[in-house]
């Protein structure tokens, strides 16, 4: 079933690849960063505070992405046992973990002028800071155990556990009361709180960090293809 | 214009530390992920050559180590 996805036949492509998504990334970054700090309008409320949104949430967006991922290659490596699952997933885990890391700073930034503080023991900032734990736990539980399958196991558990979390970041707003604001977007129904000059720039960025995560997964999937070949010629 | 964007009505600092921090991790992220290709690409290349003609000629069988020699002058 999963033939034409062993790393034999993909390296080839993931080899090439790199370089169009770099120059596409930097295309697409360029065009997100004059949209969301020169021509979309500031808001009514926050000003020109606003601009923060076009870093933060595409960042938090990614992060829960890429941990969803982590969590679902996870469950194939165990339900398939296909070893390539796991080294997927270890090479998504760093974007993910660095996306996590920038929406924890930028919100910490973007907290001070709205809420007038850096940091608040809030649901949806603490449980982000949780899977900001969890991202270092399995990056952490990668270099710690030498022995392959065993590090799959444990990394495995680790994503599988922390995907629980996932669904409180979503709904810690609804659940809770806290001073982060409700959904803004939701992307199953056409009801969204925010203008369409501010959505465009929020699109554009959250490609370009979309890219950004694409590219370092392929720099990354051929570094450790290349790990597993190194260690194939040491056999020889 | 140009005070305009970069006082952003006040809030300057925060809007261009917030962007600032996110393009260094990007650069920090794609350096250090880019070194360790390159880290291993070399380990590899070294290997490679140390294996004598059989041993070479059974590696050079696998269409991926074919890959990786030509991509390793990319270094």
């Amino acid at each position: 079933m999963f033939k034409s996805f062993e790393p034999n036949k993909i390296f080839s492509i993931t080899s090439r690849a790199p370089k169009y998504v770099l120059f596409l990334f930097i295309i697409v970054l360029l065009i997100g960063l004059m949209e969301s700090l020169i021509l979309s309008p500031e808001d009514y409320k926050q000003s020109d505070a606003v601009r923060i949104m076009y870093v933060h949430v595409p960042a938090a967006w990614i992060a829960l992405g890429i941990f969803s991922g982590l969590a679902l290659l996870s469950i194939g490596s165990f339900v398939f046992k296909n070893k390539n699952f796991g080294l997927i997933a270890k090479s998504l885990a760093p974007s993910g973990f660095v996306f996590n890391i920038i929406a924890l700073v930028t919100g910490s930034i973007w907290g001070k002028p709205t809420w007038g503080t850096w940091w608040a023991w809030d649901a949806r900032i603490t449980s982000m800071l949780i899977l900001a734990l969890f991202y270092g736990m399995y990056l952490l539980a990668w270099r710690i155990f030498e022995n392959k399958e065993q590090a799959t196991k444990v990394t495995s558990l680790i994503a599988i556990l922390g995907v629980i979390n996932v669904p409180i970041i979503k709904f810690s707003v609804d659940w809770w009361n806290t001073l982060h604001q409700p959904t803004s977007i939701n992307i199953l129904s056409t009801n969204t709180a925010i203008h369409g000059s501010m959505l465009i720039p929020l699109g554009i960025m959250t490609a370009a960090f979309a890219l950004f995560s694409l590219l370092i997964f392929l720099m990354k999937y051929n570094t450790e293809l290349i790990k597993v070949k190194n260690k194939g010629l040491d056999r020889l | 214009m140009i005070n305009e964007i970069i006082s952003m009505n006040g809030y300057g600092a925060y809007v261009w530390s917030a962007f600032s921090f996110t393009l260094i991790s990007f650069t920090a992220l794609y350096f250090v992920t880019k070194l360790q290709l390159s880290k291993e690409k070399k380990i590899f290349a070294s290997k490679f050559g140390s294996l004598n003609i059989e041993k070479a000629r059974v590696a050079r069988s696998q269409d991926i180590n074919k890959e990786i020699l030509s991509n390793i002058s990319n270094i």
